[in-house]
């Protein structure tokens, strides 16, 4: 069937496709160009080619299940999403999440924003030609998935941001190794400043091309670093502060053309606030115990098979830290206390019966987490713009219609507008520019 | 078997200076192959991050040779299908596959690709070997980089011992 472009394109004109696989072009999208030479007259961009049936699925989830989803929707920075639904589920049932839970979040989103910048960009060079900086970038990402591994057990696909706090709480020797790694990103920021800022091949490629003004940004829907590099300060951490963004001292950087090498500038300045932040909330975060004591003595689990095998096992036995729910009393305040949100503490669940009722009273069909009849809406700040998740609930344990609002959406929306007018080798850079996640897109 | 004699008589010192080895055409033509594979990434989701991880600095499977990246199918001996193939995308799959020139081995990468994974639903194919057939299977939601290691080396030694296809052998 003919595409609207393919009527309507003059017939003198050369229509080529770009993707949905194409060589220069990160994830999968159909641009259909109409053009005149190299100058694209029109275009037609056509989406869908990742449409998983997000949000039709979570319909048959129950609350907590759901979860994993949210990950692999924006799958660079998973946490953020996982926050976003989190938060809408937290407004919906009135939960009150502990501080430290708190600063753990705001840790991992900004851990987890710097690394959804730095893929974006990385995807950016490389189509462009600059496969050093790509490889930089890159390197410092595994830096920080390092830390988020270390803390959630996943590197990407955490689902650790849980309905009334986190799952686990962070590595005892966080700070060092943050330390280290905001060490080694700062020298690769520092690196690709220097690679690319004043690049005549960079410049000639980004600046000014696919300028995109405040009115027709806000017009379209933009949000986060694409929004402000038209010089529209809004930002979600700013303008309704969740979590404690508010007590938190950054900045949000401006950009001022909305052209492409503002969309990259403003990224590369927004990883050093949310480095700032980082570092900010290692020393604001409320204690819980010390490294030593979370090293917990024991058997190690080995020798622990092998005596039960001639005898049962009666010392505790030396787990992982991070394993979730194994030392409840070690670990306060990453979650909430009413046990009518949360799963127990395993050690409750195999050694008495009230923590074995919360448990099967949890994850029984039609019990779990039941919000009240009605719907809600929050967002927070993702890598790419306003993550915001619609609820309906009608009383039961699975939401009668859940919808996301993904950024990526309403700007790839703009692309057709953004291209208009330029060359066929100016998509890709405007492409990469805008950081399309598939996932989100397409759902 | 004896020694084989040289048809021509060559001076003494030349004759077997370079030094030789015996083997098999079939063997040193997997060799050949499994060492010079270039690949197409077709990727379309969240294993994509873990495909890029596995080819850059940090774990750097071109040290198994297989780092040339090849973005026409028409150049490429290896399929890398990463992440989830939807209704929509498996025609584009399969045409990227028949463009793809004999021999060609293909890596379905994540749980995705194995059965459709989480999303058992309309819109995901429910495993790619419904598509095209798949040589190696990497499981994992997403996979690790050190898995995708391992299959490439998995790969590696299917390629070494099978039996070669030969353009000028008529096929029986």
């Amino acid at each position: 069937m003919p595409t609207r472009l393919q009527n309507e394109a003059n017939k003198e004109n050369l229509l080529i496709n770009m993707g949905p696989s194409h060589p220069a072009m990160h994830g999968t999208i159909r641009i259909m160009l109409e053009l005149d030479g190299e100058k694209i007259l029109n275009s037609e961009v056509e989406v869908g080619y990742l449409h998983r049936g997000f949000e039709k699925t979570c319909e048959h989830k129950t609350f907590f299940n759901l979860l994993p989803y949210t990950d692999r929707l924006n799958y660079v920075s998973p946490l953020i999403n996982n926050l976003g639904y989190v938060m809408t589920m937290e407004k919906m049932l009135g939960i009150e999440t502990p501080e430290r839970s708190q600063y753990i979040r705001v840790i991992l989103c900004e851990l987890s924003r710097v690394s959804d910048h730095l893929t974006a960009l990385a995807a950016m060079t490389m189509e462009c030609g600059a496969f050093t900086a790509f490889l930089y970038y890159i390197q410092a990402r595994e830096e920080l998935w390092n830390i988020i591994e270390e803390t959630t057990g996943a590197r990407m696909t955490t689902s650790y941001i849980r309905i009334g706090g986190v799952r686990a709480d962070l590595h005892p020797d966080i700070k060092t190794r943050l330390a280290k790694a905001t060490k080694i990103n700062r020298r690769v920021l520092k690196d690709n400043h220097g690679l690319l800022d004043k690049n005549r091949i960079w410049i000639d490629r980004t600046r000014d091309v696919a300028v995109v003004s405040s009115k027709m940004a806000v017009n379209y829907g933009f949000g986060g670093p694409c929004l402000r590099a038209s010089k529209v300060n809004y930002d979600v951490r700013k303008a309704q502060p969740y979590l404690v963004y508010d007590q938190l001292d950054f900045e949000v950087p401006l950009g001022d053309n909305g052209d492409n090498y503002d969309r990259y500038l403003v990224r590369m300045k927004e990883m050093e606030q949310s480095l700032r932040i980082i570092e900010q909330c290692l020393n604001k975060i409320p204690k819980s115990a010390g490294p030593e004591e979370l090293l917990i003595k024991g058997l190690e689990p080995e020798d622990a098979i092998k005596t039960s095998r001639s005898k049962r096992v009666e010392d505790t036995i030396k787990l992982s830290p991070n394993l979730e729910g194994s030392e409840k009393v070690k670990y306060p305040g990453i979650l909430t206390e009413d046990k009518k949100y949360i799963v127990p503490p395993k050690e409750d669940t195999y050694t008495s019966i009230e923590g074995l009722i919360n448990h099967f009273k949890f994850f029984m069909k039609d019990h779990g987490i039941r919000p009240p009849k009605g719907d809600v809406y929050f967002s927070v700040e993702g890598g790419s713009g306003e993550v915001g998740y619609y609820i309906v609930s009608d009383g039961t344990d699975k939401p009668f219609r859940l919808h996301l609002r993904g950024p990526c959406f309403h700007i790839v929306s703009a692309l057709e507008e953004m291209i208009k007018g330029h060359y066929v080798a100016d998509v890709i850079p405007t492409f990469g520019s805008l950081n399309m996640i598939g996932g989100e897109l397409d759902r | 078997m004896g020694r084989i004699k040289p048809r021509h008589h060559y001076p003494e010192e030349r004759k077997y200076k370079g030094g030789f080895f015996t083997t098999k055409l079939n063997y040193v033509m997997g060799w050949g192959r499994k060492f010079s594979l270039f690949h197409y990434p077709f990727i379309t989701a969240c294993c994509g991050m873990e495909y890029m991880s596995a080819a850059c600095a940090h774990w750097d499977f071109d040290r198994f040779g297989v780092g040339m990246t090849t973005f026409s199918p028409r150049q490429s001996d290896m399929l890398f299908v990463v992440g989830t193939i939807s209704q929509k995308e498996a025609p584009v799959l399969r045409t990227v596959y028949e463009q793809m020139c004999e021999p060609k081995w293909v890596i379905a990468c994540g749980a995705c690709t194995l059965s459709g994974g989480i999303y058992d639903n309309y819109a995901v194919v429910q495993g790619i070997d419904k598509i095209i057939p798949v040589d190696v299977f990497i499981p994992g939601c997403p996979p690790r980089p050190e898995t995708i290691l391992d299959a490439i080396e998995k790969l590696q030694d299917k390629i070494q011992y099978q039996q070669q296809d030969w353009r000028w052998k008529s096929k029986k």
